[in-house]
């Protein structure tokens, strides 16, 4: 989109879902991107927020993520635009 | 539809026989049905309550349909899975399979149900007399799952 304002493409949408949703106090966010990057450099950002942050997105917890629904690994791209969901283990059946 | 998501019951009899309607084809019908248990973990369950990810829980459950048609000579496949709040010995999901023969339909219900079980967005937390809490993905789930990748073969 030739001529769109940058402030309105580098917004990706987080999702938090179940555990992560409740220990974060939130279903979503509108969070800002300088260009591309990956669901672990989200992650890893999120991280060092501190408090429940810190704890629920320690390195060793099993943390799933999907970009843009489908399942997605720490190497996965994100581009301004994408909607990122960061999740547990699922649970379903 | 190959895949429903709904907060109501569903009559795993009269989807089966929906599923094979007409289909003269249709020799064997496989269908599984997953069900609240009322103790997990040596806890009393009183409810289940199971939360999705809408937007992609329908796509997720439909790409497990389109590989269990592409993997197994099936003729349909139906995966029907509940949201909100259940109690004990409520229906949580159904997969349905019918094909010509028995085999194809037992190994593609499994593994519908192998695959849902790890890749489709849903999360169960319990409400026990102890408070609530989040029920913890199993390894034996991921195993299972494992079991159906290219090289494994097929289960025994």
């Amino acid at each position: 989109m030739r001529g769109a304002p940058e402030l309105q493409t580098s917004i990706v949408k987080l999702v938090y879902l179940a555990r992560l949703r409740e220990a974060f106090g939130a279903s979503h966010e509108r969070y800002a991107v300088d260009g591309p990057t990956t669901v672990g450099q989200i992650r890893e950002a999120l991280r060092v927020r501190g408090g429940a942050w810190a704890t629920e997105l320690a390195p060793e917890r099993a943390v799933r993520a999907a970009v843009n629904h489908e399942l997605a690994t720490a190497e996965t791209p994100v581009a301004p635009g994408d909607e990122v969901a960061f999740f547990p283990p699922v649970t379903g059946g | 539809m190959t895949v429903r998501i709904q907060a109501e019951p569903f009559d795993a009899q009269a989807e089966a026989d929906a599923l094979r309607a007409g289909d003269l084809e249709v020799g064997a019908i496989v269908s599984f049905v997953g069900t609240v248990r009322d103790v997990n973990d040596g806890d009393r369950v009183a409810t289940l309550e199971l939360e999705h990810y809408p937007g992609m829980t329908e796509k997720a459950l439909e790409a497990i349909v389109d590989e269990a048609r592409a993997r197994f000579d099936v003729r349909s496949v139906l995966v029907i899975h509940r949201v909100g709040v259940l109690s004990p010995a409520d229906p949580i999901v159904l997969v349905a399979v019918t094909s010509a023969h028995r085999g194809e339909a037992f190994d593609a219900c499994r593994f519908v149900m192998d695959y849902l079980k790890t890749r489709a967005p849903f999360w169960k937390k319990e409400r026990t007399p102890a408070g609530d809490r989040w029920v913890e993905a199993r390894d034996a789930d991921e195993d299972a799952a494992a079991r159906w990748s290219p090289g494994a073969g097929k289960l025994a």
